[in-house]
């Protein structure tokens, strides 16, 4: 769709975001650490961590909207700390809380945003984009009275509506009903597909599966990065899974004993996981005997990875 | 209570007090996030104690050592003998001597004096001669406080001039008359004064509110997120918020006029179109130091709070309510601060005046100053990030 700004480097036109050492800190706490991260130009890159990670914080400096402490990088080929406006022409970002006109219609708020970006037919910038995110029949209603999933396919529209080179996209799909996240889905991958790159910061497991490549961001720090694949290989983490029946005993009993990492149920299962198999195969083996419980060795799930580097790196920065 | 309220299953019983504890975590809370809004603490405070001093030391109903001009058409011991116990009075305070008749209706048209002094030529001579000559006196009386009080002095002005200054000893009847001439406002009308007046108070109420509000508003919507994040200037939006009130003011002013002089017969000597530019002056410069105060403070309630800070200030100082001659010079150099003080003289000149483009310069030129002030802080202080 559209070319990108015609860089000297070919190395920067096939990289979107490339960033080193960011660090921003809020009174004193600092909520991004050391940062670096490298998106591809055409990807769909997955933002995860827990509430107050840092993901937040790191979006908006990729947006020009926080100025970093340290750290430098360029985004679609423009310095981060000089280039702000330059930026902001480029790319679409949507904010986690719906940031929007309330009081306005939805085809007001989109004629808005394509006067904002002197789109030569503004008016027709926003009929189209109403008929693309499917809201043709609710143009003249307020934003602020749409539910959720349709306030969510407005926002986007309205940071794509400028044709952007960048999505920068902050949870979402948060609130969001299954049928509707999955559109939104179709949406982004169709937007990759026209050559947009895509960030996008979640906190569901199967939304991360639809990422090209993710990164795991806790207490500021980038903890993990690549496909889902290697992410979960890197991981080191030893996997059984448990079927049967009366977890509950069981779950109790190993939770906290050495060798077992982490414990969780799972519908009807109980994933047992270790990061050193050995120790973890001599604490579940009392239990295999047990014919109640069926023991299978399984790859670790992302959410076992991620709940085990969230634990890892609680015992690493605080304390 | 019945028997069976208290059997039915695990309802449990009200506890003792319960109004009261109730009524305790409210106030405990609110407490809290008082003590925690720093601005409206400082309100607490401030507001009423610059109240009490305006009121208890900037205003005087009855205003002293006004200024006054004088036209001396001769040299004479007695025209000199006048002007001093005038001076005596404390009512009058000579600021400027002019020559001509038309420099003194310039000074008195453009505000610059209250009173202006004519002593005729021959004037002396025909005293002596017993002609009972006429010493002129012409006041401002478009704000009828200001220029009452020491009107009514003038009377026995001329036994204690001639009595102290002149050793005629105490003449049978007076050997000259003071003719006082009460321009602008013959009969002294009070609404002539204050319907003017008011077209500049509603104005800097309503206008400072609208735009004090606008930039907080996108703050705690969350809007400013997102409009942050779009390629838009400063400037830009500061223009883009201050246009729209300029004419919703201008509406405003044309309905308060055009009341005034349908209702309260208030006149409009001077240029209408006039009155148009600079009433559309004064409505932005407002505008821009509430979208200034917008930039400043974190929320609606501190924009409010602020607003009626500059507010209060306005209507006592600015000579809407008390005549601005009569206030100590450092509550006058607050007064030439604040817009509505020359907008006031403004619209009271061109409305009761008929005041002209070349009599309120230095009104127009101080509203435009205080606009670009205003504007060149509230651009500085916009915040571009969300830092």
């Amino acid at each position: 769709m559209n070319g990108g700004p015609t860089s000297a480097q070919s190395d920067a036109s096939s990289i979107a975001i490339d960033v080193k050492g960011l660090t921003k800190s809020f009174n004193g706490r600092e909520v991004v650490h050391d940062l670096s991260m490298q998106v591809k130009r055409g990807s769909i890159y997955g933002f995860l961590g827990p509430n107050g990670s840092g993901k937040t914080t790191t979006i908006r400096i990729l947006c020009g909207l926080l100025t970093p402490d340290s750290g430098e990088g360029t985004c679609l080929g423009y310095d981060i700390r000089r280039d702000a406006d330059k930026i902001k022409r480029k790319v679409g970002y949507m904010t986690q809380r719906f940031s929007l006109y309330q009081d306005l219609s939805v085809r007001e708020n989109l004629e808005f945003v394509a006067r904002l970006y002197g789109m030569p037919d503004a008016r027709g910038a926003a009929a189209d984009m109403i008929a693309r995110i499917g809201l043709k029949g609710r143009e003249e209603q307020l934003a602020g009275e749409l539910s959720g999933g349709w306030k969510q396919r407005l926002a986007l529209g309205a940071c794509t509506l400028p044709n952007p080179l960048l999505l920068l996209l902050d949870e979402p799909t948060a609130g969001v009903d299954p049928k509707a996240r999955r559109d939104f889905w179709n949406e982004i991958h169709a937007l990759a597909a026209e050559g947009l790159t895509v960030l996008v910061s979640t906190h569901y497991m199967d939304e991360a599966e639809r990422c090209h490549e993710i990164a795991y961001i806790a207490y500021g720090h980038l903890l993990a990065h690549g496909t889902v694949d290697e992410v979960i290989a890197k991981s080191e983490l030893s996997t059984y899974t448990v079927t049967g029946e009366d977890f509950n005993g069981l779950m109790a009993e190993l939770t906290g004993k050495p060798g077992v990492d982490m414990v969780a149920p799972f519908g009807t299962s109980l994933h047992v996981s270790g990061r050193d198999k050995a120790s973890l195969e001599s604490a579940i083996a009392p239990y295999r005997g047990n014919a109640k419980w069926h023991w299978q060795a399984s790859e670790p799930s992302l959410e076992d990875v991620f709940i085990d580097l969230m634990g890892r790196s609680k015992d690493n920065f605080q304390g | 209570m019945s028997p069976t309220d208290t059997i039915r299953n695990g309802e449990e019983k009200e506890p003792a007090f319960g109004f009261w504890r109730r009524s305790y975590a409210m106030l405990v809370k609110e407490f809290i996030q008082l003590r925690r809004d720093r601005v409206s603490f400082a309100m607490i405070i401030i507001i009423p104690v610059m109240q009490l001093l305006l009121f208890g030391f900037a205003i005087n109903t009855t205003p002293r050592h006004l200024p006054t001009a004088v036209l001396l058409q001769e040299d004479s011991d007695l025209g000199r003998s006048i002007l001093k116990a005038m001076e005596n009075t404390s009512y009058f305070r000579f600021t400027r001597e002019v020559h001509t008749v038309e420099q003194l209706d310039e000074l008195l048209q453009s505000g610059k004096v209250l009173f202006g002094v004519e002593i005729p030529r021959g004037f002396e001579r025909a005293v002596r001669r017993g002609d009972k000559p006429a010493l002129l006196v012409a006041a401002d009386a478009t704000d009828p406080v200001a220029s009452g009080t020491a009107l009514g002095t003038l009377g026995a002005l001329v036994q204690s001039a001639l009595a102290h200054d002149l050793h005629i000893g105490d003449p049978p009847e007076m050997p000259f008359e003071i003719r006082a001439h009460a321009r602008y406002n013959p009969a002294a009308e009070s609404r002539l004064n204050i319907v003017p007046g008011l077209v500049g108070t509603i104005l800097t109420m309503t206008m400072l509110i609208f735009t004090a509000l606008s930039v907080t508003r996108e703050i705690e919507r969350g809007t400013m997120e997102s409009l942050l994040s779009m390629p838009i200037k400063p400037v830009e939006v500061m223009f883009g918020k201050i246009i729209p009130y300029v004419m919703v003011g201008f509406i405003q002013a044309g309905l308060i006029i055009g009341i005034g002089v349908l209702l309260f017969g208030v006149p409009v000597l001077g240029s209408l179109t006039l009155l148009g530019l600079l009433t559309t002056l004064f409505i932005t410069t407002n505008l821009s130091i509430g979208y200034t105060f917008s930039t400043i403070v974190q929320n609606q309630l501190q924009a409010m709070q602020l607003s009626m800070m500059f507010f209060l200030p306005s209507i006592l100082l600015s000579g809407f309510m008390f005549p601005f001659a009569g206030m100590p010079v450092w509550a006058q150099y607050i007064g030439e601060g604040l817009p509505l003080t020359h907008f006031i003289r403004i619209v009271r000149a061109i409305m009761l005046k008929g005041a002209t483009m070349l009599n309120l310069q230095y009104d127009t030129i101080a509203l435009a100053a205080l606009m670009l002030f205003a504007m060149t802080i509230a651009v500085t202080r916009f915040r571009r990030t969300l830092d």
